[in-house]
């Protein structure tokens, strides 16, 4: 199920839309996964508030949205442009990548409160396919 | 047994009350043909399923996602029994139509972004985590008669 030129077209053009909003969509996103996911809490228990609007949350939401950014700059070779953070995911913070997919699912979510006309069908299995490839490149380098 | 809060009930009940069935079911199958297109496997009868435009156009899926949304009343009207309440519509799915039981997750995520696009804000992560614990114990009751 790879990326056509369709889809990195699609990915593109979407993102051109929304990512002026990425702070505010990665918040959203990371804040309802640890809510509808509780188990994803376990890989935050470092930090003092884990609520939706907490500043470690809105934080990290802006950190994930900034791999995205990077995903799509780097669309053409997902396993490359995202080598090091695969990296980093693997060996340092060695996050099961079940959740890569339960977030991605958090962020479509997010995608279809926050854009309801753009985030056609069309887009969705455009940015699905898109995620799975990035949730692919970031497992890696896991083994 | 599945424990429901009060606060999971009456969200769960909120979210039909306010749902237009005529217009999330359809949009809801529609875009998991087009999501994940190997799903049209079993709507070989209903038409032109060439392209998105064809699909979200068709009626025979119009008329088919309503069908399917007014099956999840079931189990709003009887969260407490969602197992016996769909034990039929399991042999259904499994003797009749032979549907492979994981498809019933694509389209419950299919439902979920529908009624998110629909409530917009409204839909917080708590109404989220109700819809979706419902919505996997539908999937869980429907997959229960397979063998």
């Amino acid at each position: 199920m790879s990326l056509t030129e369709k889809d990195k077209a699609v990915v593109k053009a979407l993102w051109a839309k929304i990512s002026t909003h990425a702070d505010a969509i990665g918040g959203d996103a990371l804040g309802r996964l640890l809510v509808v996911y509780p188990q994803t809490k376990t890989y935050f228990s470092h930090w003092p508030d884990l609520s939706p609007n907490s500043p470690s949350v809105k934080n990290h939401g802006k950190t994930i949205m900034s791999g995205i950014a990077l995903a799509v700059s780097t669309i053409d070779d997902l396993k490359s442009g995202l080598q090091e953070l695969s990296e980093k995911h693997a060996f340092k913070l060695r996050v099961d990548p079940a959740n890569f997919k339960i977030l991605s699912h958090c962020i479509l979510v997010v995608l279809a409160i926050m854009f309801p006309k753009e985030f056609t069908p069309e887009a969705h299995v455009a940015m699905d396919k898109f995620f799975c490839g990035v949730s692919l490149a970031l497992a890696e380098r896991y083994r | 047994m599945v424990e429901w809060t009060e606060c999971e009930r009456a969200t769960i009940k909120d979210i039909f009350a306010k749902l237009d069935y005529d217009s999330v079911g359809p949009a809801a199958l529609s875009r998991c043909l087009i999501v994940y297109p190997w799903t049209q496997r079993y709507f070989g009868n209903f038409g032109n399923l060439y392209n998105a435009a064809a699909i979200m156009g068709n009626p025979n899926v119009a008329k088919h996602g309503t069908i399917i949304l007014h099956g999840l009343d079931r189990g709003v009207k009887n969260m407490d029994n969602m197992k016996d309440t769909y034990a039929e519509l399991s042999v259904l799915h499994s003797e009749k139509l032979h549907v492979d039981p994981d498809n019933f997750k694509l389209i419950s995520d299919c439902l979920t972004i529908v009624v998110a696009s629909r409530m917009g804000k409204a839909f917080t992560g708590e109404v989220q985590a109700a819809l979706q614990k419902f919505l996997a114990v539908v999937v869980s009751s429907l997959g229960r008669q397979y063998h």
